[in-house]
């Protein structure tokens, strides 16, 4: 529930401009105009840089992706399973020195 | 190149303040020398930028028996030849000027004149036995003329700014305009950003006559291709389009003052250069802009262009912090809202110009919207082969071809790049394919209006004028010929020509010429089938064939940069309190178009470093010029009435959406 929130925090202040209350958990970003092409490699990059992840070209897809119930599941999937799957320190840096 | 303005009485009481008022608000597009005419009917006004016939080309300019009387501003560059024609048949000349060619031929032929000119203007001609006041703007629109109407007058002028003169005319916004800027970048012909104040359309006259308007067009942006062309020889249709450029070119080099060139290191612009530095005979002065940030320079392009052509060339470089500081002025002479700063870096430039002692300068403003130079072309036509296979995995990765220049596009994920430019059947089939995601992303903007704002702004109407002003034939063209008539027939006029344009260069009293815009050169791009505009995603195949010689290889070849400039950040970097100032919380709430919180949470995206892409930059630039325009020209909506309000939408479709056709002066 916290990553869920974070995130909505994130969306509404970063593509609603305030507003949290607007978004719906399972509303899709790009269906409800919410992000554009930038605003995918925003997300990623919040992403990456909050939960110490690399997303991966692979995963970058919008069944991973394009809603808040979408990532909460990702982020599950790859923060509360294994442990091994964390990337390297290094990578993360990289991925946050692109934004 | 000059300004000009106006008025028809109906009251007939004579306002002898009015006129000097009028023209006082735009001396800046003409220095040289002011003129008046005035009788208690009708006023001319006329600011002059002195180019052909320095001596003798005083306006306004009356005919032999002083029936009539012209205030004019631009240039009609057959004028020698129709000079010539029009003395065979008997008319007898003053003066050299161009200016009077046109008296002579609207004797001749009436409103009808206009059609033998080929050139760029924005005229009125008072007709004293008809009691009869005529308007013409040129056919694509390169010369600005607006006009209004108060409850006993009707007013014109090369500007905005001449028309608030007079203290009835409405100083509002118009938000169904700021709705379409918002869509389409642009407001639709006609319109302007403020209410009850219009524009006349290109390629139309307008007539005051017995209390009615009428307004009538007299040419027509077409796209309709000649069959035999399509099985033409490709040399002998490049040989056929360069001796085009070459004739426009030629006679857009008449002028009494020095003339130079904009080289901003592209193929179009060199290709002008190269054209008018053999025809120009001395060794032509070049003008471009660079910039510090090398993501935006093409400083190399322009000094091989010069190099190559031989020309005296000289440079200004724009800064982030010179963007800001010049901002509020550049606002203050495009009169309308934008989403781009890239007028900016043009009013530094044509400042140059004028510093170094020239009013008159070629550019290669056109060639992109006739002959299929912009990327919404290749992108569209990638979207629609990708179409045709929608489940092929390589070809939307085309899409990245397309924007080498855009980090964020090279960046993208290929299912996100997929889902972004998808295309469904409804897309397929509708007039405005190659533009729904350019229009889709900037519609967002409107998420910053405030909940009044929107209230006042009926869905939809956008596309809905848009769609109802569209030509007979448009849905049977190509797509290709669609998508170039969007962006020829709105964007250019709408912003292109003016905000970039004519507004930018006559700030600092230049005058721009276009030898792609000759209406010779525009008819025979329009008969040309799509396939030697973009020969697969070749863009401008055709012109790089007739450049070929002409230009260095490597500008001829080179992947087309659009122009662009640093945008928001540019605001956030220097001293300067352009955003502290105009989009403060007090200042939003009192205007009340923009919602301000969401406005505030903008700004601070922008202060912490996390804003970037296309959407937050038009936002930031689409927002803060309107703020400008309302600091400088407009009353708050706050302070205005309630009932007012209320009426909004119903008064300002009835006034603004353009009438082709007759109707009465003084109606509402």
């Amino acid at each position: 529930m916290q990553r869920a929130a974070q995130i909505r925090n994130f969306i509404a202040e970063n593509f609603l401009f305030g507003a949290a209350d607007q978004i719906r958990d399972d509303a899709s970003f790009i269906d409800s105009g919410i992000v554009d092409s930038t605003g995918v490699l925003q997300l990623i990059d919040f992403l990456e840089e909050t939960y110490g992840i690399a997303i991966a070209n692979e995963d970058a897809t919008p069944d991973n992706l394009d809603s808040i119930d979408k990532i909460s599941a990702y982020l599950a999937r790859r923060l509360d399973g294994s442990r091994k799957a964390a990337p390297p320190v290094l990578e993360v840096a990289e991925a946050g020195g692109q934004s | 190149m000059c300004g000009i303005c106006g008025f028809v009485n109906l009251n007939g009481i004579d306002d002898p303040e009015l006129l000097p008022q009028m023209i006082g608000a735009i001396r800046h597009r003409g220095p040289d020398e002011t003129g008046f005419h005035r009788s208690p009917e009708a006023g001319l006004a006329h600011t002059r930028l002195s180019i052909i016939d320095v001596a003798g080309g005083q306006q306004p300019m009356c005919n032999w028996d002083r029936s009539l009387w012209i205030t004019f501003n631009g240039e009609i560059f057959n004028y020698v030849e129709l000079r010539e024609e029009l003395i065979r048949r008997g008319h007898r000349f003053r003066t050299r000027s161009d200016t009077e060619v046109i008296l002579h031929l609207y004797e001749e032929q009436g409103e009808q004149c206009v059609r033998h000119l080929n050139g760029q203007w924005a005229f009125a001609i008072w007709d004293v036995t008809r009691r009869k006041l005529l308007l013409s703007r040129d056919r694509l629109g390169v010369r600005p003329l607006f006009y209004t109407q108060t409850g006993d007058r009707f007013l014109f002028a090369s500007e905005i700014k001449a028309l608030l003169a007079c203290p009835e005319v409405p100083r509002e916004l118009d938000l169904e305009t700021l709705d379409q800027i918002f869509t389409f970048w642009v407001p639709l012909p006609a319109r302007t950003a403020f209410r009850d104040i219009q524009q006349l359309p290109p390629g139309h006259s307008l007539i005051v006559q017995d209390g009615r308007i009428r307004i009538a067009e007299y040419w027509r942006l077409e796209f309709d291709p000649e069959t035999e062309l399509e099985s033409a020889n490709e040399d002998a249709l490049a040989e056929e389009l360069l001796a085009l450029l070459q004739d426009a070119t030629r006679i857009r080099l008449r002028s009494d003052v020095p003339v130079g060139t904009y080289l901003s290191g592209g193929l179009d612009s060199t290709l002008i250069t190269a054209l008018t530095s053999k025809l120009a005979g001395d060794r032509l002065r070049t003008f471009s802009v660079g910039f510090d940030d090398p993501a935006f320079d093409e400083s190399c392009y322009q000094n091989e262009a010069s190099a190559f052509i031989g020309t005296q060339h000289t440079q200004v470089c724009c800064t982030e912090d010179d963007i800001a500081r010049i901002f509020p002025e550049v606002i203050r002479h495009t009169e309308q809202p934008i989403l781009r700063t890239a007028p900016a870096p043009l009013f530094l430039l044509s400042k140059l110009v004028h510093d170094s002692g020239f009013k008159v300068i070629l550019t290669g403003e056109g060639a992109d919207e006739i002959i299929g130079g912009y990327d919404i072309f290749k992108e569209a036509k990638i979207r629609r082969f990708w179409a045709r296979n929608a489940n092929s995995r390589m070809r939307p990765l085309l899409l990245k071809r397309l924007y080498p220049y855009l980090d964020d596009m090279q960046r993208q994920p290929p299912e996100y790049l997929k889902r972004f430019f998808h295309v469904t059947e409804t897309d397929l089939g509708s007039p405005f394919f190659s533009h729904l995601p350019r229009w889709e992303t900037t519609e967002r903007l409107k998420l910053f209006l405030s909940s009044e704002s929107r209230a006042a702004i009926p869905p939809n109407t956008a596309m809905e004028e848009l769609e109802s002003m569209l030509p007979a034939g448009f849905r049977g063209w190509a797509p290709f010929h669609q998508a170039e008539y969007l962006e020829a027939g709105y964007l250019l006029p709408g912003y292109i020509l003016s905000s970039q344009g004519d507004r930018m260069a006559m700030a600092h009293s230049v005058e721009g010429r276009y030898p792609f815009l000759d209406h010779r050169v525009v008819e025979f791009a329009g008969k040309l089938p799509p396939r030697l505009k973009m020969k697969v995603l070749d863009q401008k195949y055709l012109l790089k064939r007739a450049a070929a010689g002409w230009i260095p290889e490597r500008i001829r070849q080179r992947y087309k940069q659009p122009y662009r400039a640093p945008d928001g950040r540019s605001f956030f970097g220097g001293r300067n309190r352009v955003v502290e100032d105009m989009l403060s919380p007090e200042k939003l709430k009192r205007d009340g178009i923009f919602d301000a919180a969401r406005v505030t949470a903008l700004v601070n995206k922008f202060k912490s470093g996390h804003a970037r892409g296309t959407r937050d930059n038009m936002a930031l630039i689409g927002i803060l010029s309107t703020e400008i325009l309302m600091e400088h020209f407009m009353k708050p909506r706050t302070t205005m009435g309630s009932q007012r309000r209320a009426t909004d939408h119903a008064a300002s479709s009835a006034n603004t959406q353009f009438h082709r056709g007759e109707f009465s002066v003084w109606s509402s």
